[in-house]
């Protein structure tokens, strides 16, 4: 760690890791309702349930990505953070807006637009804590050294920043509703989130194999362009059932199918690096969640959206478990996996110590991943067999989901496993350091 | 990677082609809007009562169970076409009172049964709510989905 002010960043990822286990907990308590529907119907319903889980998933990654920021800006500008005082207090504003938009759940105070159901006076302070974050980090970056890497970052998180603001925008008419939820929900998931994702993925491969700069931010340059030429107009792929123009099957057949490119570039990118590479740093595990976040975000972002993205395959598929085998595993490979490795990687740092419990890390990496492709697979088929008896033989949803028990219980077995995988990660993370280097990787012990 | 391609030509072509789509992007969602307020959708028909059904629609979230066009948590049954499913465009008084007393006669309580919590909803709500449905089963959605079983 070079520079004091990184330090900021540590609390970020302990609170963002505090609300990813509360994120697994309540999605293996909706889980459990699938397979045993009078499971705590009293106390926690399940729409409370899926709100917690997704809405926690949200907030911890953007926690996530704010202490990713602030532990590569320093370095990447080389300068200290602006404000550490401020850091701390929009950390504090951000963690009462989650915390308490997740407590006023399990009282039944909500809105209720999918993903936006934080109260107002929650997202009025989400707004607060963000723009102060923004302001933070960009004086920072105003003040020091502009690279690609950081530059794309914060234009990533200003127009997050800025997309954002369509929460507060909800007409009347349902079909407008919609038209501008997307503007927010794909526009952030499938299009600037991305822009820092791959800056984040551009960190980690200079840092970890020690490619030129300049060749790394020019794959950077690339990635980010296919990324938005193809995920902008992509947005239309939402637009085929809720009373757009018919045009919109065309074009978003067309450049959703194009989102796989950037997605298959940063396998490349990420492989091509690493072969390149001449360092051999020293911490492993989070070379392995590098690779791993650009593997898994091209199969389940990009070959599981696209799966279902044609119009005329969506026309039967909407709606149906094939977008929550989707919407698992995109999340996963690309943001989860992505944050656990900035974590995995600066960790060592924040403690000041040499990279530590590698191997429970990187078994912490299989046994996650391995669960979450098998929780994939399994609503894969569930949507599968779903699509045919709703969609095609007109059999009544409720007798459709009964047909689809035996994979409810796969995923639930699934998701159990991710939670003790999330467990070993923490007990690597945050317990006791045993186990430093990893014997037989003889690198030099001076490196960041 | 292309030797010729630099990287400040990358970053120009970035963002030359990211203005330029995200302006055509812009522009459809545009004419969008315009086709939702004026031929997919009911004008005249978004009451006030319809627009306060979804707000009943909202308030209890019913999103996180149900799917409305095809988005929600696909817990329980689609609600865009619910109107269309009891009947509603052949005999509207019927399905108003199917649709109501399906609501209220919630929880079920059938055993291995996903159990639908009783919302409480005063009669006017309820109103409120199944205009919000008839107005929603009207808009064009390219005649999604499929089956009226949604």
């Amino acid at each position: 760690m070079k520079y004091a002010t990184q330090r900021v960043a540590l609390p970020f990822f302990a609170l963002a890791m505090a609300l990813f286990a509360l994120q697994v907990t309540f999605g293996i308590l909706a889980a459990m309702v699938y397979v045993l529907p009078e499971f705590l119907v009293d106390a926690v319903p399940f729409h409370i349930m899926r709100m917690s889980h997704t809405n926690l998933l949200i907030v911890w990654l953007l926690m996530g990505f704010m202490g990713c920021t602030y532990f590569l800006l320093p370095e990447e500008a080389e300068t200290e953070i602006h404000s550490p005082m401020i850091a701390y207090v929009q950390l504090a504003i951000f963690a009462v807006a989650g915390a308490g938009a997740l407590i006023s759940y399990q009282f039944g105070i909500h809105e209720g637009r999918e993903f936006l159901e934080q109260p107002l006076w929650s997202k009025i302070l989400i707004t607060v804590a963000f723009l102060m974050f923004l302001y933070n980090t960009s004086m920072t970056l105003w003040k020091g050294r502009k690279t690609a890497i950081n530059s794309i970052l914060m234009l990533g998180l200003w127009l997050a920043a800025v997309f954002w603001l369509f929460a507060f925008y909800n007409p009347a008419n349902l079909a407008l509703d919609k038209l501008y939820w997307w503007w927010i929900v794909h526009i952030w998931v499938e299009g600037v989130w991305e822009l820092i994702m791959a800056s984040l993925l551009a960190y980690l491969l200079i840092k970890l194999t020690g490619v030129d700069r300049e060749i790394i931010e020019k794959w950077l340059y690339v990635i980010i362009g296919l990324a938005l030429f193809s995920g902008l107009l992509g947005t239309g792929h939402h637009y085929y059932w809720i009373g757009a123009p018919g045009y919109w099957q065309p074009i978003g057949s067309i450049f959703s199918t194009l989102e796989v490119a950037p997605f298959f570039a940063m396998v490349m990118f990420a492989f091509f690096m690493f072969w390149k590479g001449r360092r051999n740093h020293p911490n492993k595990s989070a070379m392995l969640w590098t690779l791993g976040s650009a593997t898994v975000a091209f199969f389940g972002a990009g070959v599981w959206g696209f799966m279902h993205t044609l119009s005329f395959v969506n026309y039967y598929t909407h709606g149906t478990q094939v977008t929550a085998a989707h919407g698992h595993l995109a999340f996963y490979g690309a943001y989860v996996m992505m944050v656990l490795g900035v974590i995995t990687y600066a960790m060592p740092q924040l403690r000041a110590r040499q990279p530590y419990n590698q191997v429970l890390n990187m078994w912490s990496f299989w046994v996650m991943t391995s669960a979450m492709c098998f929780m994939t697979f399994t609503l894969t088929f569930a949507g599968v067999v779903q699509t045919h008896l709703q969609r095609v033989l007109g059999m009544n949803y409720m007798e459709v989901q009964s047909q689809l028990d035996l994979f409810y219980w796969m995923r639930l077995g699934a998701g159990s496993v991710v939670a003790v995988a999330a467990v070993m990660f923490l007990i690597a993370i945050f317990g006791p350091a045993r186990e430093e280097v990893p014997e037989g990787s003889g690198t030099a012990l001076t490196q960041p | 990677m292309v030797e010729s391609l630099t990287r400040s030509a990358a970053r120009n072509i970035f963002f030359g082609g990211s203005l330029f789509f995200f302006l055509v992007f812009a522009a459809l969602t545009a004419h969008s809007h315009w086709y939702m307020v004026n031929v997919s959708t009911d004008r005249e028909g978004l009451t006030e009562s319809v627009a306060a059904g979804k707000h009943v629609w909202e308030k209890h979230s019913c999103i996180n169970c149900h799917s409305l066009l095809g988005e929600g948590a696909y817990f329980a049954p689609e609600l865009g076409n619910v109107w269309h499913r009891y009947g509603g465009r052949e005999n509207p008084e019927a399905a108003r009172a199917g649709i109501k007393g399906w609501i209220r006669a919630q929880p079920l309580n059938v055993p291995g049964r996903r159990q639908m919590p009783a919302f409480d909803l005063s009669e006017e709500e309820l109103d409120q709510l199944v205009d919000f449905f008839r107005w929603a089963d009207s808009i064009n959605t390219q005649d999604w989905p499929p089956h009226p079983v949604g």
